[in-house]
């Protein structure tokens, strides 16, 4: 047996950066609801498509043991109905004995519903009044088609950008580019109080000010390369542990390359440039792992350009796949595919993996592993 | 069984992993079946890709492309059986993709029928999300909403003995009815609650819970207080684990279709490789599978099999879990160079977001290397709170007295392990051996006299599943390609000083060559001895040090080699890491088991 591994690794497909394609997204309540569209209705993106009573967390109390009594007698004991509501201090269960000489009562809690009344655990259940939610469209489009009782799924024509990682949730606002080129980092002085409401979009790299600036003003959602993620974590005030993201109160904020000081990609950062000014849907959602979900954005629009970008690995990496390294030492490097040996080779680390040849933008020739580039979409 | 055995003659097996799926291809030479070679590709669980026969067609041509045998049609569909020079007679898969199989647990007293149920979900490979218990300290609220919250594929209830009280049980159902906790897969079928609890409360529980949910009836987990019967809940777990959940996630139902055997989780396939190698060297052994998403622990002591799931601790997905679990720092003082932590964080955060990526520079691995000690370590400590004796058994002291015991200590004894075993990803694909077999000592910290094994290539879970359909062909596999002896440790355990004298050491090997060494505290030392080699060894440790007899006590024994060898540690138990220099003593000890290249140690240093 050999001291050595032997390993060998596949491509990993690149994210999205396309300039105009058809956007369906579904919107679906999580529990059955009241659709608010009809097919083929036009909607902004802050239209309620659906609606839906949110049932609270319910509450037990312990009835039977509060009364003295056994369990199955406890119906006998109970002054309202499952499905009757119930104001704060109401009485919902009575025990007198002795004519009320002694005297045991159970009182709601709160303003609320009876759920349940068990005559094998004593217990009442009761919930809080429903919060009611509203299901926005998230972008404007036509309705294509009604998920009954649930919501509906929106289409438009408009440009995609995904993100690597992010934090909150959907947004929409104007695009405001803030920096010359995708080299440039997000100072604090480049945002005021005109951003309220805005979506920015950075170059390389922001930082813990600037994000509490921002979020202190108002701003929807900061797009940009990197972020130390020491910085997230004192932005979060929390240690980020899996990457499942989207629920974070306060501004959107989608990282296009990764952690540490990154320039955006060219190509993603020439795209948002061309829709400064135009109103577009952000999501900071971002789950890492089975059933992956990237943060988006989307910009609706009905620009014409012919569109030469392709699904990055739709046929594999080939001589003259345009490729992004994405591991050190040449991490964010963009390059073309010189060659692709198809022996195990060694690398600096002493593993012994499949590798391709990449000629870099500069020229320079440099060998990594197949396992550390995606495919670019051009 | 003999016919069809001499039929088969190509078989693949792949690991559909939450990261990469590994195929492994293998064939019978004539005298024996063999391992050929291995293909990697990632995971394909991520848009536009959201289908893992994708990523698992990926693996194969790697295969292909490496061995020229043909495997796939035209059509990209496995060929079975094989003939006329292409396809395989077998095709087995073991699966933690989609984050693999997640359970919620319930039972009336956290560390009795709570923590049995822990170690039948854990048992069948699962991840156990949230274990609730009437004593957890929590709120009925906060256990309804994190019923309702997360959103397990399975859930298991337990509570009460046959016989016993039945309204506590009754309770944990109601939590479950008034969450009514949605299956994580969709919506599309009911979630499934497995009952393994007081017999007697059936019927209530049927009435409580059968409107809303697919229930299922197994025998008391603890049908008395002081039995625990976790199997048979386990075999059902498994069961629904294909019906309700594989079933559901995306691709799998085309997968289910191509396998010669049912799927297994990941952990289930490894666990029974750990159990037979415990059996075949008849000796107690600790197991680590440590993955992207999970590591997972492996304990075989005094014939007691517990095996742990622990979530969100790993290498790719869960890295930076780790991180935030164990703290920077105890991670940092594996890095023999220096880093800013600012750096180090967003490289740690950089790898789970891109988790199929592989370090290219040596510092990378040294990383990578350091955070996996503590995902071992984290779970290995969260094992041995699973792999202690059955609690309760003390009824006299009652339901109060148990709330506030305080939880004693796992049966686990490091100085009467006689076997460490490592798989995953990271520990297989070390570069150097002597790298996992570090990794491991650094992780478990053994004591006395300990052998080290490793998976050469990550096959371990494949063998598994491969057992269930032919048992020839995955122990002779497991036996000469799968299972690499990376040697012995000697470990004295107890505290040490810097400069005293701690160890002398006499090893005779078989062509009567004497190895004579004295040690000084904190140091670590090879002595090459080959994989099939073993020499004797006598131990003369220090007056309060232990090697297996008793403090002070002198050893005599025989030791094997590895590829690896015979590695002395007198680093004490516990390791004794100095706030100041700490750096330069981790380059010490990676010097002298030359676990890097000394040019960039010395760069390093």
């Amino acid at each position: 047996m050999d001291s050595i591994s032997r390993t060998a690794y596949a491509y990993t497909p690149g994210i999205k950066i396309k300039f105009s394609e058809v956007i369906q997204k579904v919107r679906k309540l999580p529990i059955p609801g009241k659709v608010k569209v009809s097919l083929g209705e036009e909607v902004k993106a802050e239209d309620v498509i659906a609606s839906t009573e949110m049932p609270s967390v319910p509450e037990i109390l312990n009835a039977a043991l509060m009364l003295g009594v056994e369990p199955e007698e406890l119906q006998e004991y109970v002054k309202k109905k499952v499905g009757e509501k119930t104001r704060k201090g109401e009485i919902v269960a009575e025990y007198k004995a002795l004519g009320g000489l002694i005297k045991k009562t159970v009182v709601a809690p709160f303003d609320g519903e009876i759920v349940d009344v068990s005559t094998v655990t004593g217990q009442i259940v009761l919930r809080r009044p429903p919060t009611l939610v509203d299901l926005k469209a998230y972008i404007p489009g036509k309705i294509v088609e009604i998920i009954p009782d649930f919501g509906a799924v929106v289409e438009t024509r408009g440009a995609i950008v995904q993100g690597i990682f992010g934090l909150g949730g959907e947004k929409v606002g104007n695009l405001r580019i803030s920096v010359n080129s995708e080299t440039e980092p997000l100072t604090e002085s480049m945002i005021s109080e005109e951003d309220e409401n805005k979506i920015i979009v950075g170059g390389s790299y922001t930082t813990y000010d600037v994000l509490k600036k921002a979020n202190k003003i108002g701003v929807a959602g900061i797009i940009v390369g990197g972020v130390d993620q020491i910085d997230i974590v004192k932005f979060l005030s929390r240690e980020l542990g899996v990457a499942i993201t989207g629920k974070e109160p306060g501004l959107t904020l989608i990282i296009t390359e990764g952690f540490g000081k990154m320039n955006m990609s060219k190509r993603a950062f020439e795209l948002l440039k061309k829709f400064d000014g135009f109103k577009c849907s952000i999501n900071g959602q971002t789950q890492i792992r089975a059933g992956v979900i990237r943060p988006e954005i989307i910009i609706p629009h009905s620009l014409k350009m012919e569109d030469s970008g392709k699904e990055g690995g739709d046929e594999g990496i080939t001589i003259g796949t345009p490729v992004r390294i994405i591991r050190r030492p040449y991490f964010g490097k963009v390059g073309r595919v010189l060659a692709l040996p198809s022996e195990l080779m060694e690398i600096e680390t002493e593993s012994r993996v499949r590798v391709l040849e990449v000629t870099l933008e500069d020229g320079k020739k440099v060998v990594v592993p197949r396992a550390n580039v995606e495919i670019l979409t051009i | 069984m003999q016919s069809e055995t001499k039929r088969v003659e190509y078989i693949l097996a792949t690991d559909v992993g939450s990261t990469t799926t590994k195929a492994r291809f293998f064939k019978w030479n004539g005298k024996r079946y063999q391992y050929v070679a291995s293909g990697e590709a990632p995971t394909t669980v991520e848009k536009p890709y959201e289908d893992v026969t994708l990523g698992l067609k990926n693996s194969i041509k790697e295969i292909e492309d490496l061995t020229g045998y043909r495997i796939l049609d035209e059509r990209g569909r496995i060929i079975v059986p094989s003939n006329s020079g292409k396809g395989v007679d077998i095709y087995v898969s073991t699966s933690s993709a989609g984050g693999g199989l997640q359970m919620i647990v319930l039972g009336v007293i956290k560390i009795i029928t709570a923590e049995s149920a822990q170690r039948a979900a854990l048992g069948a490979g699962a991840i156990v999300m949230d274990t609730i218990s009437l004593d957890d300290g929590r709120t009925d609220y906060d256990r309804i909403e994190t019923l309702q919250t997360l959103r397990p594929d399975i859930i298991l209830l337990s509570g009460g003995t046959d016989g016993g009280t039945i309204s506590h049980v009754l309770s944990l159902a109601e939590y479950i009815k008034s969450a009514d906790p949605k299956p994580r897969l969709g919506t599309g079928y009911r979630l499934p609650i497995l009952y393994c609890g007081n017999k007697d409360a059936r019927e209530h529980i049927r009435n409580i819970l059968a409107e809303k949910f697919d229930l299922y009836f197994v025998s008391n987990i603890r049908p008395k207080i002081d039995v625990e019967n976790t199997e048979e809940a386990r075999v059902a777990i498994h069961s629904l684990f294909m019906e309700h959940v594989m079933s559901h996630a995306p691709g799998y139902p085309k997968l289910m279709e191509m396998t010669s055997a049912p799927i297994m989780p990941t952990p289930a396939g490894e666990g029974k490789m750990m159990q037979l190698l415990a059996k075949q060297y008849n000796v107690n052994l600790l197991g680590v599978g440590l993955g992207g998403a999970t590591t997972n622990i492996y304990s075989v002591y005094d014939g007691k099999f517990v095996r742990t799931v622990s979530a969100n601790l790993g290498m790719s997905y869960s890295i930076s879990n780790v991180m935030a679990s164990v703290g920077v720092d105890k991670i940092m003082r594996w890095i023999p160079f220096e880093l800013d932590e600012r750096e180090f964080r967003n490289i740690v955060a950089n790898k789970m977001i891109r988790p199929t990526t592989i370090p290219q520079t040596l510092e990378e691995l040294a990383i990578e290397h350091a955070i996996a000690r503590e995902a071992i370590r984290a779970g290995f400590t969260h094992h041995k709170t699973l792999a202690r004796e059955l609690k309760g058994v003390h009824r006299a002291l009652g339901l109060e007295a148990l709330y506030q015991r305080v939880e004693e200590e796992t049966y686990i004894k490091m100085i009467n392990v006689d076997l460490i075993v490592g798989t995953g990803g990271l520990l297989s694909h070390a570069p150097r051996r002597v790298q996992s077999m570090a990794i491991l000592i650094d992780a478990f910290l053994p004591e006395g006299i300990t052998r080290i094994f490793q998976d050469s290539v990550f096959m371990m879970p494949h063998l598994g599943v491969l057992s269930t359909v032919h048992e020839q062909a995955a122990i002779e596999i497991f036996e000469h390609d799968c299972v690499l002896k990376l040697g012995t440790v000697i470990a004295p355990k107890g505290e040490v000083h810097d400069g005293e004298k701690v160890l002398e050491l006499v090893l005779t090997k078989k062509d009567g060559e004497i190895i004579r060494r004295t040690y000084e505290a904190d140091n670590l030392d090879i002595i090459p001895l080959a994989e099939d080699e073993e020499a004797s060894v006598e131990l003369k440790p220090s007056r309060n040090l232990d090697v297996g007899c008793g403090p002070g006590k002198r050893v005599e024994t025989k030791i094997y080699g590895g590829v690896v060898g015979i590695v002395i540690d007198t680093r004490g138990r516990p390791i004794n890491f100095p706030l100041e220099a700490g750096r330069k003593k981790i380059i010490k000890w990676f010097s002298q088991l030359r676990m890097y290249p000394e040019d960039i140690l010395n760069k390093w240093r």
